[in-house]
């Protein structure tokens, strides 16, 4: 992927456990986004999906901190960016949404203000023009009544209605990038049903890349391309949409999708994994999903396998299935 | 809806009514009614499982809470075996709640961090008098945990030092421990991740299977509605809107709603994004819902006669529709 807008190569981000040691909770993760592609990062909570995020846009929270690997950003390394270019590179090239747009919003200033406030501070054009483009950017992310809510507060406005006024905002600069952390998960099935078409018209219209963060696989065959699968900070699978969600190849896919109760048919048992994801400092060194799995041999506990490749669309990390791959 | 021509129902709620008074202003006085639950007609028959599927803000909470008398509604009946649970003195109303129980959806908020896992079970026991002393009613929570498949080693341990599924169990156990013939269970599988959802739905199963238990399943995620339900009773805005036999509610939704929700839930079938727009906008406050029928306002199939006329549950082959097209 020479052309990747984003490319993160072996970042490692860690914490501080016991006894001085550090704690990988991002290890070694490699993730490409082109222009114009939209790639998930899917897992269950704490596989480190959302902490590769703030690795990425230089947000890793103390006392976590990168140790190694890169992050390039069309072309330019990220890493040891000055906190004033990085404040830039967010918002100006990459954008980010979260879970939780209540959060993000100032609670003080009306909705139209803080996406006015967007575009000027990345761009010098006058307030009129500024407010003009708000008044757009309300428009194209579908808010009713545009100038009705641009002087609303946030807590004047509905989960949805604040989701979408943070991707207003998200747009302002016109990023290439937008990263999307569990964008629709606190909001109805009916809303996020409405988010959803938004986000991929959006990056049908401007040309968006999207790396989108989630544990629902509903949402990723919703937006993505392409899917990487994260387990106790690695990446186990990675692939087309098609591939890694219509034929998985690790077991821990596989038992992602065969958990999921509206999958089951009527009057089956859904499939479970035993046991609970490892907590950072309990991660076997092997495999890290050895403990859980079915079809667990001794050199999965041994050493972590190697990553197989699956022709252009899947790759993974398994035993079990390297025989298949190509090479 | 005489009660005599069948056999008596575990669980009857008639023309259930809980509003609550809004205050505001300088004096508090009470400004506006919010009718949360607006007239609901539920029947649940002894070891089977009712969900109650909706949105946040339907009012399925309310029911939950109002049946177990948690809060009190204004009008209504509540029969559980008969006995109208809502016109019985305290004193009454007691050895019955005993039969009734609630499991949440954050087992760490209803788990009481000081207690260990013996004494959170044991508590519930002591109240009613189970367990004539405290050797035996350690064997019982022994084998409590035992049914919720936990190692009676957890007894010792304290909230904090149990994974979510872990405790969701404990909480499960501490229910079961009084004997109950009806499990109220409110969203308490939707803050756990799919791996862990799946274990506890297929305990649940299980336990209907060994116990006769009847649940009560209160919850916004049609994909375990599908798996768990016998039957399905859609609420929006304080109203039942359609009930029906699990597989009729898939396979033919009879009302816009139902048929919106459906539409806005998403498939991990990759070669289909299957997700489409059929409630349009925001669910409306419910201090002052729409005139006529309530979902009009959003319903992509609505007609002059929804803005005025608000329509009846209308009876079909095994279900009920509350709408004019269902006619």
């Amino acid at each position: 992927m020479s052309e990747a807008l984003l490319h993160v190569d072996g970042l490692l981000t860690s914490f501080p456990g016991a006894r001085g040691a550090r704690l990988p909770v991002v290890d070694r993760v490699d993730v490409a986004v082109a222009r114009g592609e939209a790639v998930a990062l899917v897992g269950e909570s704490g596989c480190g999906k959302s902490m590769t995020a703030l690795s990425i846009v230089g947000l890793v929270p103390k006392p976590g901190r990168i140790d190694a690997g890169s992050v390039r950003m069309a072309g330019r390394e990220l890493r040891g960016l000055s906190v004033t270019a990085l404040r830039h590179v967010r918002g100006a090239e990459i954008a980010m949404i979260f879970q939780e747009p209540a959060t993000s919003l100032n609670p003080v200033q009306s909705v139209g203000a803080q996406v006015v406030e967007a575009i000027t501070l990345h761009e010098s054009v006058t307030r009129g023009e500024a407010r003009r483009r708000a008044l757009g950017l309300f428009e194209q992310v579908g808010i009713p009544d545009p100038s009705a809510r641009f002087v609303a507060y946030p807590h004047q406005l509905s989960g949805g209605l604040k989701q979408r006024v943070m991707i207003a905002i998200a747009l302002a600069a016109r990023p290439q990038l937008l990263i999307a952390d569990e964008p629709t998960t606190a909001l109805d099935v009916t809303i996020q049903a409405q988010i959803l078409e938004l986000l991929r018209g959006l990056a049908r219209e401007t040309g968006t890349a999207i790396l989108l963060i989630t544990h629902d696989l509903g949402v990723v065959n919703e937006i993505a391309d392409r899917v990487a699968v994260m387990y106790a900070g690695r990446i186990v699978e990675e692939g087309t949409r098609a591939a890694v969600l219509g034929a998985p190849r690790h077991p821990y896919t596989q038992g992602l999708l065969r958990s999921m109760p509206a999958r089951a048919a009527p009057g089956e048992r859904l499939v479970e994994i035993p046991g609970v994801v490892p907590a950072p400092d309990l991660w076997p060194s092997g495999c890290r999903f050895a403990d859980r799995c079915a079809l667990v041999m001794d050199r999965c506990r041994a050493r972590e396998p190697e990553r197989s490749v699956f022709g252009a669309s899947a790759a993974t990390r398994c035993y079990a299935v390297a025989a298949e791959a190509s090479r | 809806m005489s009660a005599g021509d069948r056999a008596e129902s575990l669980l009857r709620v008639e023309g259930l009514r809980t509003w609550f008074p809004v205050r505001a202003g300088s004096w508090r006085r009470s400004t506006a009614v919010l009718r949360a639950v607006d007239g609901v007609d539920l029947t649940l028959e002894a070891g089977r499982t009712l969900a109650l599927v909706g949105e946040s803000g339907c009012g399925k909470t309310t029911v939950g809470r109002s049946i177990l008398r948690l809060l009190e509604p204004n009008a209504g009946r509540v029969l559980f075996e008969g006995t109208d649970l809502l016109t019985l003195a305290p004193s009454a109303l007691r050895p019955i709640r005993r039969r009734l129980q609630i499991v949440f959806q954050d087992p760490m908020a209803s788990l009481d961090p000081r207690l260990r896992v013996r004494d959170a079970i044991a508590e519930g026991m002591q109240a009613f008098g189970i367990g004539a002393d405290e050797a035996e009613r350690t064997a019982r929570v022994a084998a409590q945990l035992r049914r919720v498949r936990l190692d009676p080693v957890h007894m010792e341990r304290f909230p904090h030092e149990l994974s979510g599924g872990q405790r969701q169990r404990v909480c499960i156990a501490r229910a079961l421990a009084v004997e109950p013939q009806l499990l109220v269970c409110d969203e308490s599988v939707s803050a756990l991740d799919v791996s862990i959802q799946a274990q506890i739905l297929n305990l649940l199963r299980d336990l209907q299977e060994e116990l006769g238990l009847a649940y009560l399943f209160i919850t916004h995620d049609l994909g375990v509605v599908r798996y768990l339900a016998h039957r399905v009773a859609v609420m929006y805005l304080g109203q039942i809107v359609e009930t029906g036999p699990t597989g009729q509610i898939f396979e033919n939704p009879r009302h816009p709603y139902t048929r919106a929700l459906l539409a806005a839930m998403p498939s991990v079938d990759p070669s289909r994004r299957s997700v489409a727009v059929r409630a349009h906008g925001e669910v409306p406050s419910p201090l002052h819902p729409p005139a006529g029928c309530r979902f009009h306002t959003r319903c992509p199939e609505a007609f002059a006669r929804c803005r005025s006329e608000a329509p009846e549950l209308i009876a079909n082959a095994d279900g009920e529709s509350r709408c004019f097209l269902s006619e």
